[in-house]
Formats: structure tokens, C-alpha cells, sequence
């Protein structure tokens, strides 16, 4: 896919959240961890829409609640307490959080505020027990320079992370949430919309990536770090695109939602062609039920069997166009489907654009055709589900229908890993921020700001130089240890484990690179863990040709520590008694050799001892003790 | 001309905006240290000068005010427009409940613009608030005052008693309180005492997160308590709020057994010494106990308004001055309840001071500070002293129902011995007979 993207007009904004790694939740004394087990603790609540002054209502939010939408929250004692449940009022913000933000605002040269004012952001799809989340601006308006180009900065935020959503019961209508992660401090950083080809935007978010972890209070691994993009482009619509976990993605899924626009774009130019208007897009639903009484299409038995209701409508002009693909895998009729999945509560929708399929045969098409009256050039759409559930669903198919004469819908959406982004919700209307009354202002005074000022972390350009003079790296090591997320860890492994910091370097950037690329998930292993691993190395109780294997154990067995792992994989070192007895084996078992070939045979005894030893003994220990044994025999 | 009289703003950031000739709600810009900040200007509250500027994006930003910063006017903000939903059509079959707002924030509403909470009870914004009403009663709404619960009185009390009386004899279903939670257990007593032989139910109903948020425990508070109100069988002052800390049941404990025991959780009410009257789930209304009042529309109200304000309640703990009991006799209190530890008792530094106030007249009580239980003062001496001295016992009262009870007492008589009559009889459900274990499950269980 090769577009030019600045004659298309392309412009690119970057939020970017990461999670901050300080001691406590923003606003209680939880711990910031997650937890797997069942919960200890679920409790049941209803958010319901609070009117604005201005009479605005978030239409998706409003809808739900109308529908009796529930939430079930999920919580254990380790991890929330009743702030987080929204039974008692948030305690005074998490000053060092402020710190961790007021830093990094520095060091993309913003402006902190004088004074810190929490606001409440009304979100009520049940990510938030109090149905908002709490936010604040520290520092506004800086820059920080890509390659030559100078970013625009708009403003820094400190704000609380949202509870995680664990699954949905009651054909839907029940949301379960766990509310381990609500709290956790985010730093949320916005560049201006000045960004204009999909590498560039990758390439702005590394940076500030990197600034973000020169801080280093941030914390890694997957589900840490959250990059919203905001797309548009001419003739378009701003798309607001929530949690792109990895920046590798970041040009794939820019790329994918201008081709996603262009398409949308020509689907709108060929109905018009068509000649298709809003007023033949009618809500008329005709229960097909009858056609499928006998289908060998499983999906669709599965909901007779239950007693389930299938609807279908047509669309009129539409042949063709839902079967067309606007991303890898995705195509107009995906669209619709993610549609009817968001108001309708329904798994899915079936359209006459990829029939016969799925154990549905051509009759059953051609009797379905014939019960909503659609001809050759008309679409059928038909959902199997509760009568309820599928009459939402199709409501919202045609919605959709209609929106694609107008082009691209202004919406909320949110990126999957493979970078196509499905729809996620309405854009929400203007931002409904009130005070939150229940913590005091925070004044930032300019001793707090001199003092930061003064400690400001190494920038990554000086600090590459000096990690090469220091530690005596050659420049790649250095720029890769300036990318990765170790450099930490590097520093203070090789300032105390003993090990060459070269081989530390090589391990936790070329190696590690290579372990993820095996599969390995290596934000499972501790920055502890891997000083550790070094350090055990460093003493000699661990042989450096062992650390790959031990990292990779580690990462799979997460609550494992070192000491499982050396014995889970056999690594103990031998005592040098051990190692004594076995070089003694070995050249009892190789007498008439030594006899033989005399200092010569030395090469050969070496190999076998170490064959057998390799990762449980150093070569120097074992050198040291045949050299011994040798001269006694 | 330059509005900032409540603003909160004081000193040079008081002196900056009166000079810009701008008022809350204006837009304004700040320039300070070369940047310009632009938006609406927000009032203060609570301590700090900053002056406080909504930005375009939402979030407000404090702007330290010092000499060399420069204010401007950019123009009028737009005033916020509330467009109240239509009331929907009273459905003449449903049962006729009043709604009564003493202040709560029960229903409120946010100005966006400022932040500022403003109570909005009219019968429109309560159905624009909670839409569902409309199918449960025929709602009527009345502001009887707009009081923080703490600062309510005796007084109030009596006003509020009347109130709701002149209601009930005009033949409602039902009659819902809002009232702030903070001491609504203080006036379900009082309410409690006032409104005897109630043909119909009088639910008090309050939240702890207050309506503008979306987690509100309002709604569902009110929706619970409008129902019982309605429908309920039975004609007994009742106190409607969460059950646990999930939006589900709603229960109704009795007026006089009801008691704040959490500073911020939504059930923060719960029934001391007795169960709950009963439980609305679902929009259904289950009873909890077989002795209650039945609703009998046709029955008389007897309103027995009064109470006395020179009550005092004395909080016993070891090393307690007896000159407090003293001070209140001298400042003409005509009773005192004692706040006495365990089955009933104070130290005996105190006798001589209860004695002297019982000599003049002083009408003193006793409840215990345990909460739970029942005072019995014949056990140990200083139980049996206190009796002797003219203590009355007040059974398994909790000490605030105790003090409202006397309050009441001394409201209806002069005469002592009728006083300590009216203390011994059960009024409201205050006493229960039988004490009996509260938790749901008393299970002996081995040690695994």
C-alpha cells in the first residue's frame, strides 16, 4: 500500500498513555499490580447518564443504560480498597506521580501549570466505578525534535487508568470489569496534529517513547504503554483510534485506516453512482425465521434450537459493496458487523455478499432474497439472536448503510494487533469536564519546579555517548541499549554484577531481540530478575553460556524465581569436589591416552570434561583443576 | 460591570479581575511568564489565590496571580441553558406519593460551566433525573426547607413533622423524605415519635455519592424508597438506602433502629438490634418481619410535634469530669442522657453530679455506648447505684435514639413521673422485647 501521503492530505495526532511506576495508585495507597485469581470480592452497579447543562447526553452510554445494562466488578483486597470501588472519596493525589510528570513535561520543554486542578471526565461505560475518570493537565505547550523536525507538544496530563473489561454474561447485558488496574497513574502525553505520513508518526512516538523512559519511572512491558492516534484526512473524518499496544504497529495501523477512508470514500462515490438515497435505507425487518428451518449452517441452528429469532433487511444498491475489502480481512460488511455487535449485543451478521457460505446453500439465499423482496443489485443482511438483540443489531446495520453515503463516520475505534482497528464507539461529544471537588488543588511551586529542573535526566543523545566511553560499547550496542527498555538494568548491572558490560549490552538487546522474536514473552522477566541472573553470573554460580536459557524459563514461569530456574533447568554449578571427581572419571576412563600422547592429550580431556559440565562450570575452574589432576597423575 | 462577589477570588487575583472588569462564567485570557492561557473563569473554592481558567479542551488550570500578570476580557461566556424533559403523563392509577426535599443532594445537577452543584427538586427535574418514577407513583414534589442535614434542629424537626402531616391528612399513598444522610438516622427517630398511628408509610430516603455523578446511589435510593412509600404494607417511618455496596436491594429499616455506621460506603445504614422492616428488589416489595404496622388509609394520625431543645448527651469515658454534667444542669438542661459504657455504667466520680441534677429536676438517662445490646444495670453495683440515684434505663435504644426520644419525652410533659412513663413505654418500635443474633449465618463451624 503505497500511498503519497502528503498529496493525500494525511494528518496524524499522538496521544500517548504510559503506565508510571511509583509506589501507589493516583489516588489511594493500593499497590499498582494486577491480580489473575478468581476474584475475592464482586459487587454490582448501574451507571446512569447525568445530563449536562447543555441537555447532552453520550448517545452510546445513554443507550446502554436504557437497554438495563449492568456491570459486575471484579476486585481482591490486595489490589483495590474502597476508593477503587467508589465507596469512599479519593485521597489527596500521588505527589510523586505529579514529580514523574512534572519531569518529563520538562524534558519536552512544556510550561507546568501553577496549579493542578483534578477534573472529573464523564465515561460511563462502566470502566470507571464513579462513571468518570479523574485527569489533571500538569504542563502545557512544548516541542521536542524528531530528526530535524520540531513536534509541537500540547500538554501533559496525570491521570488514573480505567478498570479492564474480563468478559460479559446475560447475552450481554451484564459487563464484568476488574478493577485492579483503576488507579494506576497514567501520564498522558498530545502532540498537535502535525504529523503527516504514517513512518513519521511511528517515529514520534519512539521519541517521546524514549523521553518517557529516560524519566525512569515508567513502567514496560505489554499493556503499559497505550498509543491513541488520531487520524484524518481529507473529505474523511477524524478518527480517534484508542490502545495501540506495540509502536511497531503504529505506521501499519495509519496505513490501514487511510486505505480504510480511501475505500470508504469510493464505496460513497459508487453509491452514489448507484443512485442509492438515505430514503430507500428503511428499517423494514422481516423475520426469515421460516427459510432456515431445516439449515445445516450451525450458527444459525444453534439460535433455532434456543428459540432465537433471525431478521433480516435489505439493502438496497448495496450488491457487492459489503463483500468489498477496505483493510486485510476486513471489509465493508465488517463494518456493519461491528456495528450490529456494539448496539445489538449480537456475535456477528451474515450478508448475501459472502453467500452461499457456512453450511448456508444457494436455496436458502434465493428464498431469503425472496421474503425482503431484494433483486440482483440489493444486499440482504440477517442476524440470528434474541428478537430484542437482532432488531438492535439490524437497527444499527442500517445506520451504518446510511452513513456510507456520506463518506467515513466520525468514530471512536480501537486497533487490533494485527493493525486493522474495528469500531469501538461514537466519537463523544464535547468533552463533559467538571471540577472533582473531593481533592484540594495542588499548587506546583517554582522550588519544586528548580529542583527538577536541576535533576533533569540525561538526554538519550548524551547519555549514548557516554555509555560508549564508560563502558567501552561500540556505538550500535550503545544506540540499542538507548531503544530498548533495559537501560536501567544495564547500568546498574554493569556497574555491580562483575560481569563484561559488553556481555550484558549483547545479551539484553541482540539476544532478547531475537528470544521475542522466538515467542518468548520477555515483559514477563523483572528488571530484579535480570540483575539477578547477572549477578549470580558475576559470583560464579551461573554460567554465562546459561542466561538465555534461565531468561526464557523465567518468562514463562512468571511467579517463578532464579533459584527455580536453575534447578528447574539443572544448572547448579558443581562444587569444585564434584568437579574433582568427575575430571578424575574422565581421565581414569582416558588412561591410555594420557599415557600415550602425555601434555598433549590435555586439548582432548578438556573437551570431555567440559562436554559434560557445560553451564554448570566455569572453563577457567576446569582448566584450573585438570591442569592439577594432570601433573599428580 | 464586574461580578465577582461570591467568586472566592481575593487579593491581587481579586484586584487583577475587578481591573479586567470580568465575572465568573466570562471568557478571559491570563498571560503569565510569556504564556497565554485562555478560557472561562471559574470561581474558587476552599483555599488558594490562583486565578482558575477553564480551558477549550475542558480541563482547568490555576494561574498563580502576581503583579506582572496581565488579565483581559475577551467577551460574555454562554450562559448554560437547562432544557427540563417534559413531565410524562401521570398515570392516575398509580399509587400518589409526595416527595419532600430538606436540602440533600439527592437531586442535583452540575453547572458544566463552573462546576458548581445546584439542588434541583421540582417535580420535572426529578423525573429528568430519575425517568423511571414515572412508572412506579404519581409523584408530587415539596421543598420544605434547604438545610445541611448537621445544621438541621429541634425546630426543623417539628416543622417537618407538621409538613408531613398536612400531607398524609390529605390522603396520599405514601410520603418520601429526602434528607441529608448525615444525621437522617436523628430525624427518622424524631419523625419516628411525631407521626404516631400513621395510616400510611413516611420512607426517608438519602445517597452517599451525590446525584451529579454518574455511580450516584441516588437514583436507586429513590426509586426504592418511592416504592415502599406507594406500595408498601406497611405505616411505620422507615429509612430507604442501599443493602450492600451493589445498586440492588434497597431496605427499609425502622425509624427508630436505624443508624449511620460508615463514614462513606453506600450501606452505610444499618439496623441496630432488630431487622429491617423490609426489602424492594426489582421493583418488588418484600417484607422482612411480621410486627409491623399495617397500612390502613382509613387509620388517624396522631401528631405529636414537640420536642425540647435543653437536652444534653454526655459521652462516658474513664477520667470523664463530672463538672460537664455540672455545666449542663447550670445552663438549665431539663434532661441528659448518658452515654454509659457496657451493660450501663459511669464511674463513680459522677454519682454525686447526677445526683444533684436529678435533685433539680434534671430528667437523666442512660443508653450505652457498646451500640449493640441492651443495657441491664442490676448485674454490678454501680448499675444498681445508678438506678438507685434515678437513672433510667433505656433498653436496647443506641444512645441517638435515646437522646431523640428524650427530646421528645420532655416536648410532651412537665411532669416527671409521666416523663419516665412515656421513657419506659415502647412508642415507635424502639425497644425490641427480644434481643435476637443479627448475622445471617451463626454457624459453628470446626476448624478445618
Amino acid at each position: 500500500m503505497a500511498f503519497d501521503y502528503a498529496k493525500i492530505g494525511l494528518k496524524v495526532g499522538l496521544e500517548i498513555h504510559q503506565q508510571l511506576n511509583v509506589n501507589s495508585k493516583l489516588f489511594c495507597s493500593c499497590p499498582p499490580e494486577l491480580f489473575k485469581e478468581d476474584p475475592e470480592i464482586t459487587f454490582l452497579r448501574r451507571l446512569r447518564p447525568t445530563q449536562s447543562e447543555l441537555g447532552q447526553i453520550d448517545p452510546a452510554a445513554f443507550f446502554e443504560f436504557q437497554k438495563g445494562v449492568r456491570i459486575l466488578y471484579e476486585a481482591n483486597r490486595k489490589s483495590s480498597c474502597l476508593v477503587e470501588m467508589d465507596e469512599e472519596p479519593p485521597h489527596p493525589i500521588n505527589l510523586d506521580a505529579v514529580k514523574v510528570v512534572l519531569t518529563a513535561s520538562l524534558m519536552m520543554n512544556m510550561q507546568p501549570v501553577d496549579e493542578v486542578h483534578v477534573m472529573r471526565k464523564t465515561v460511563i461505560d462502566g470502566s470507571n466505578t464513579t462513571g468518570f475518570q479523574r485527569t489533571c493537565i500538569i504542563a502545557l505547550d512544548g516541542w521536542i525534535k524528531v530528526g530535524d523536525k520540531v513536534i509541537p507538544m500540547q500538554a501533559a496530563s496525570l491521570e488514573e487508568d480505567a478498570a479492564r473489561k474480563t468478559g460479559t454474561q446475560d447475552e450481554g447485558k451484564t459487563i464484568r470489569y476488574r478493577i485492579d488496574r483503576l488507579g494506576i497513574p497514567l501520564i498522558e502525553v498530545a502532540t498537535a496534529p502535525v504529523i503527516y505520513s504514517p513512518q513519521e508518526a511511528q517515529e514520534v512516538a519512539l521519541a517521546i517513547g524514549r523521553i518517557l523512559r529516560d524519566t525512569g519511572k515508567v513502567m514496560r512491558g505489554l499493556g503499559t504503554i497505550r498509543q491513541d492516534l488520531n487520524v484524518s484526512i481529507p473529505n474523511g473524518a477524524l478518527i480517534e483510534i484508542k490502545g495501540v499496544q506495540e509502536l511497531e504497529l503504529i505506521s501499519t495501523v495509519v496505513e490501514y485506516e487511510v486505505a480504510r477512508q480511501l475505500g470508504l470514500i469510493s464505496i460513497k462515490e459508487e453509491l452514489v453512482k448507484r443512485g442509492v438515497t438515505a430514503d430507500v435505507l428503511r428499517q423494514d425487518f422481516v423475520d426469515v425465521s421460516g427459510v432456515f428451518s431445516a439449515t445445516k449452517c450451525k450458527v444459525v441452528k444453534k439460535a433455532i434450537d434456543k428459540n432465537q429469532k433471525i431478521f433480516a433487511v435489505k439493502l438496497p444498491g448495496f450488491a457487492g459493496l459489503l463483500g468489498r475489502e477496505l483493510m486485510p480481512n476486513f471489509r465493508f460488511g465488517t463494518e456493519l458487523s461491528d456495528r450490529a455487535k456494539f448496539w445489538g449485543r449480537v456475535g456477528g451478521i451474515f450478508h448475501t455478499d459472502e453467500m452461499p457460505n457456512y453450511g448456508i446453500t444457494i436455496e436458502e439465499v434465493e428464498a431469503l432474497r425472496k421474503s425482503v423482496g431484494a433483486g440482483e443489485s440489493d444486499a440482504v443482511v440477517f442476524v440470528a439472536d434474541t428478537a430484542e438483540n437482532v432488531l438492535d443489531a439490524l437497527r444499527a446495520v442500517v445506520e451504518r448503510a446510511q452513513e456510507a453515503l456520506a463518506g467515513v463516520p466520525a468514530e471512536t475505534r480501537t486497533a487490533k494487533d494485527d493493525g486493522t482497528t474495528r469500531y469501538m464507539r461514537p466519537r463523544p461529544g464535547a468533552a463533559r469536564m467538571y471540577p472533582e471537588t473531593d481533592i484540594p488543588p495542588q499548587v506546583i511551586t517554582d522550588e519544586l519546579i528548580a529542583k527538577i529542573s536541576a535533576n533533569l535526566p540525561e538526554p538519550a543523545d548524551k547519555r549514548q555517548a557516554r555509555l560508549t566511553k564508560q563502558y567501552n560499547l561500540n556505538e550500535k550496542l550503545a544506540k540499542q541499549l538507548i531503544d530498548s527498555e533495559y537501560i536501567a538494568v544495564f547500568e546498574e548491572a554493569a556497574k555491580t554484577s562483575g560481569v563484561a558490560p559488553s556481555t550484558v549490552a549483547a545479551f539484553l538487546t541482540e539476544t532478547v531481540k531475537a528470544l521475542q522474536r522466538d515467542g518468548v514473552h520477555i515483559g514477563h522477566v523483572s528488571d530484579e530478575q535480570i540483575l539477578g541472573i547477572f549477578k549470580a553470573v558475576g559470583a560464579g554460580e551461573l554460567a554465562k553460556e546459561a542466561i538465555a536459557d534461565v531468561f526464557s524459563w523465567l518468562a514463562k514461569n512468571e511467579d517463578k524465581t532464579l533459584q527455580d530456574a536453575v534447578s528447574a533447568l539443572g544448572l547448579k554449578m558443581l562444587t569444585e569436589a564434584e568437579l574433582a571427581s568427575i575430571i578424575d572419571r574422565i581421565i581414569n576412563a582416558n588412561k591410555q591416552q594420557i599415557d600415550k600422547f602425555g601434555k598433549s592429550a590435555f586439548g582432548m580431556l578438556m573437551g570431555a570434561v567440559m562436554k559434560e559440565v557445560r553451564g554448570k562450570a566455569t572453563p577457567e575452574t576446569v582448566n584450573k583443576i585438570l591442569k592439577q589432576k594432570l601433573v599428580s597423575f | 460591570m464586574s461580578e465577582l462577589k461570591n467568586s472566592g477570588y481575593k487579593g491581587e487575583a481579586l484586584r487583577l479581575l475587578k481591573q479586567a472588569n470580568c465575572s465568573v462564567g466570562d471568557i478571559i485570557k491570563v498571560t503569565s511568564k510569556s504564556k497565554t492561557y485562555e478560557g472561562i473563569l471559574i470561581p474558587r473554592f476552599g483555599e488558594g489565590t490562583d486565578i482558575i481558567v477553564k480551558m477549550k479542551s475542558g480541563y482547568n488550570v490555576g494561574i498563580k496571580a502576581t503583579a506582572d500578570v496581565k488579565v483581559e476580557r475577551v467577551g460574555e461566556g454562554t450562559k448554560p441553558t437547562f432544557a427540563s424533559p417534559p413531565i410524562p403523563k401521570q398515570n392516575p392509577n398509580l399509587p400518589h406519593v409526595v416527595i419532600m426535599s430538606t436540602g440533600g443532594t439527592i437531586a442535583s445537577r452540575v453547572d458544566y460551566r463552573t462546576g458548581a452543584v445546584r439542588s434541583a427538586i421540582s417535580a420535572s427535574d426529578l423525573y429528568g433525573v430519575v425517568p423511571e418514577l414515572g412508572d412506579i407513583a404519581k409523584v408530587d414534589t415539596e421543598i420544605v426547607f434547604s438545610i445541611y442535614s448537621e445544621n438541621l434542629t429541634q425546630q426543623d424537626w417539628t416543622h417537618l413533622a407538621k409538613k408531613v402531616a398536612e400531607r398524609i391528612e390529605q390522603g396520599v399513598d405514601g410520603v418520601v423524605v429526602a434528607h441529608g444522610t448525615d444525621t437522617m438516622a436523628y430525624t427518622s427517630a424524631a419523625l419516628s415519635f411525631a407521626l404516631q398511628n400513621l395510616p400510611v408509610p413516611v420512607i426517608l430516603v438519602g445517597a452517599q455519592r451525590s446525584s451529579d455523578r454518574p455511580s450516584s446511589d441516588a437514583a436507586t435510593n429513590l426509586i426504592g424508597a418511592v416504592k415502599a412509600a406507594g406500595e408498601a404494607p406497611f405505616a411505620e417511618v422507615g429509612l430507604a438506602m442501599h443493602e450492600t455496596v451493589s445498586d440492588d436491594a434497597i431496605v427499609v429499616h425502622r425509624g427508630t433502629k436505624v443508624r449511620k455506621c460508615h463514614t462513606s460506603r453506600r450501606d452505610t445504614f444499618k439496623s441496630i438490634n432488630g431487622t429491617p422492616i423490609a426489602k424492594v428488589r426489582n421493583l418488588k416489595v418484600t417484607m422482612q418481619t411480621d410486627q409491623f404496622q399495617r397500612r390502613d388509609p382509613q387509620r388517624k394520625l396522631v401528631l405529636k410535634p414537640d420536642f425540647c431543645e435543653k437536652v444534653a448527651l454526655v459521652k462516658f469515658y474513664p477520667g470523664l469530669d463530672p463538672s460537664v454534667i455540672d455545666f449542663h444542669v447550670q445552663r438549665g438542661a431539663r434532661g441528659i442522657l448518658l452515654e454509659g459504657s457496657g451493660l450501663g455504667h459511669v464511674s463513680k466520680f459522677c454519682f454525686d453530679a447526677i445526683k444533684n441534677a436529678v435533685a433539680r429536676g434534671v430528667m437523666v438517662a442512660l443508653a450505652s455506648q457498646c451500640i449493640w445490646g441492651r443495657v441491664n444495670m442490676n448485674v454490678y453495683d454501680t448499675g444498681r447505684d445508678l438506678l438507685s440515684l434515678g437513672v433510667v434505663p433505656m433498653e436496647d435504644m443506641f444512645p441517638e435514639t435515646a437522646l431523640v426520644k428524650l427530646m421528645w419525652t420532655l416536648g410532651q410533659t412537665d411532669d416527671p413521673q409521666e416523663a419516665i412513663k412515656l421513657l419506659k413505654t415502647n412508642i415507635a418500635g424502639e425497644f425490641s422485647p427480644r434481643t435476637l443474633p443479627q448475622e445471617k449465618h451463626l454457624q459453628y463451624e470446626e476448624e478445618p
